[in-house]
Order: C-alpha cells, then structure tokens, then sequence
C-alpha cells in the first residue's frame, strides 16, 4: 500500500489496515448501522401500534423512546468513529472535538427543562389555552407528552 | 510503510509539524463540522423546547404515512426508513471512495463518488417528493392541517419545525452533493494525481458522513419520537 506524504504536516500514517482488513470493518459497521435502524424502525412501529389500541400505556411508550434515544447515539458513535475515522486520530485531537460537545448535555437538559416548565406554568395561569389544548375531546392521551418524569 | 515513527514517541510540540497529526484543512473541517453540529443541535433542541411547552403534539405515524405510487394506503415510517437506508448507503459509498484515495486509484475513486453522488441525488428527490406531498395536503411554514394527538387543534410550529429543520438537513446534502461533483471532476482531471494524493476526497468524505449523521438525530426527533 503506497501512501504518500506530500503533506509535511503528517508526521505517520496510521497503522495501515490491509485492504481485506479495511473491507471486514466496513462490512461490519454497516451491517450494524442497519441492524439498528431495522430495530428502531420496530419499536417506531410499536409505538404507532400501542397508540392505536385502547387505552396507550404511557410508561411504556416513554420507555421506547428511551431506548431509541440510546440506539441512535449508539448510531451516531459508530458513524463518527468508523466512517470518519476519529477513533484513529490522536487523542488530543478527538478531545478538542468530544470536550466541546459535552456542552450538549447542559443544553439538552436546561432547555428541555425549561420547556416543560412554560407548559406547567401555562396550564396554571392560562386557562384558555388549558382548556384548548386539552378539554376538547376525551384528554386521555396528552399524558404522553408530560415531559420530564412524565 | 511509513509507521517507523510511531514506534518512538515523537515530540508534537517542536514545531514543523502539526501536534494532531493531520493536515490543517482536515483540522479545520473537523471544527467547522464541531460548529455546525451546535447549530443543528440549537434548532433540534429548540424544537424540543416547544414540544415540550406543548399539552400536545400531531402524530408523526399519522403525518408521515404515504408513500410514491401507494395511493392513500398507510404505512407509517415506509417512506422515511427509505430515505435513511439511501443516505447509509451513500455513506458507505463514500468511504470506499475516501479508501480508494489512500491507495491512489483514481478508478475507484471515480466509481465510488459517482455512486455517492447517486445516492444523495436520490435522497434530495425522495425528500422533494415528500414536501410536495405535504404540501398538496395543506401543510406549509405557517399552515398545519394535522390535528394534535389528542384531537385539540394543533399550532402551526409543528410544521415551522419540520419544513425549518428538513430544509436545512436537505441544503447541506445538496450543498454535499455539489461538492462531491467538484471532487468528482477534479479527479477526472488528474488534479490529485499531480498533488500525488487523495487528501481532498477526505475532506469532503467528512462531511459527507457528518450530513448522514445529522439525518440519524433529524429521523429520530421528526419520525420516531
């Protein structure tokens, strides 16, 4: 495997996958990346499946999309790790990228945080939009969308 | 082979080379990809926020439910399980191709960006064909025919969100698939034969994959959830 080094700034390469090696993982990653995604595509549809039926258990329905959540970052891991190849940069490099993004986790929670509670604050003082958001028909499955904690 | 040096621990600080071991502008693509994230994740996470302030929301099962030639049959995440497969694909495509640089095969890099290419002109109609069909049924920026899962009456920042954030996923693929074109011609000319690598093709690679791994968080936050 001829690599070059035009770029002086490139001290080494990195270890050099043999070809076969470089096709297995491939193979592998995106055999996984649908494996995941044929998963979620499932419990999406369980989802669609327990709301239909009579009386949707809300636990349930929140506990699915937990789960999703999970299989998507684990998505996401593989993505950036395999097909972008951060997991074979140096790690002060993947650190200048992972450190920053911690700053999601912050976001994530305060805002959604903050959402939630517009939506109680709303519902206490606002008694118009309470009774248009929710007495119209039968309230039985706005449960689903309380927020943190449900 | 080149790895000689690895054995030995270098000194990335003295200066002539870069302390991360990469090129600058593949550097630079990783933080300007670490700055877009943020702006996807803000729009994502505001979309959160209001769906969160919200007593109720539509259904995307019963939103997102058509599918080309199906008539008015349901199938809830058909259309869009379809598209993610096309944009994975078209990831894989690119990496064969970003291989295929490492190697200096100019062929393979060529097959492998067409196919990209294909791909991801293939997802920018599946995503054309799914705005003109939502918008045939009346949803539009300021316009939502859905009601809420509850049956109340729905806000309009369902479809604020969805043509917003959709769109903005869909400008970076074209703006991907534009790139990959100029790749694609500047291979075929030989310019990195003459530079005497593929360095280029991994840049754009990057990002690349990075619009594939926004479309996972936009397919999870729309579609599934």
């Amino acid at each position: 495997m001829e690599h070059n080094t035009a770029t002086s700034e490139i001290s080494f390469h990195h270890a050099p996958h043999s070809d076969e090696d470089f096709k297995k993982r491939v193979r592998k990653t995106t055999i996984l990346l649908s494996v995941i995604t044929i998963i979620e595509l499932g419990i999406g549809l369980s989802i669609y499946t327990i709301h239909k039926g009579e009386n949707p258990n809300a636990f349930l329905v929140l506990l699915f999309k937990g789960v999703v959540c999970i299989l998507t970052l684990a998505k996401a891991y593989y993505i950036v790790t395999v097909f972008m190849h951060l997991g074979d940069e140096i790690r002060n490099m993947i650190m200048t990228i992972v450190v920053p993004l911690m700053l999601f986790i912050w976001f994530i929670g305060a805002f959604l945080w903050d959402g939630n509670s517009y939506r109680t604050n709303r519902n206490t003082y606002d008694e118009h939009y309470k009774h248009q958001t929710l007495d119209k028909p039968a309230p039985s499955e706005d449960t689903l969308h309380h927020g943190f904690g449900g | 082979m080149s790895t000689t040096i690895a054995t030995t621990k270098p000194n990335w600080w003295n200066g002539g080379k870069s302390p991360f071991n990469l090129e600058y502008g593949k550097l630079m693509m990783w933080y300007f990809l670490m700055s877009d994230a943020f702006t996807f994740g803000a729009f994502l996470i505001s979309y959160g926020t209001v769906r969160f302030s919200s007593n109720s929301w539509p259904d995307p099962n019963h939103v997102f439910n058509a599918f080309p030639g199906a008539g008015h049959s349901n199938l809830p995440l058909a259309f869009v399980s379809l598209m993610t497969f096309i944009l994975i694909i078209s990831s894989v495509t690119m990496v064969l191709g970003v291989h295929a640089g490492h190697n200096g095969d100019k062929k393979g890099v060529t097959k492998w960006l067409i196919w990209t290419i294909i791909g991801g002109i293939a997802f920018l109609s599946c995503q054309a064909w799914e705005w003109t069909h939502l918008h045939e049924e009346g949803a539009w920026w300021g316009r939502n025919p859905f009601p809420n899962a509850n049956g109340t009456v729905a806000s309009t920042n369902f479809t604020n969100f969805f043509f917003t954030i959709t769109g903005f996923h869909g400008f970076h693929v074209f703006s991907g698939v534009i790139i990959n074109i100029i790749m694609l011609i500047m291979t075929q000319k030989g310019v990195f034969e003459r530079k005497g690598h593929y360095l280029m093709i991994e840049k754009a690679g990057l990002y690349w994959h990075f619009v594939d791994l926004v479309w996972v968080f936009v397919f999870l936050c729309f579609y599934l959830i």
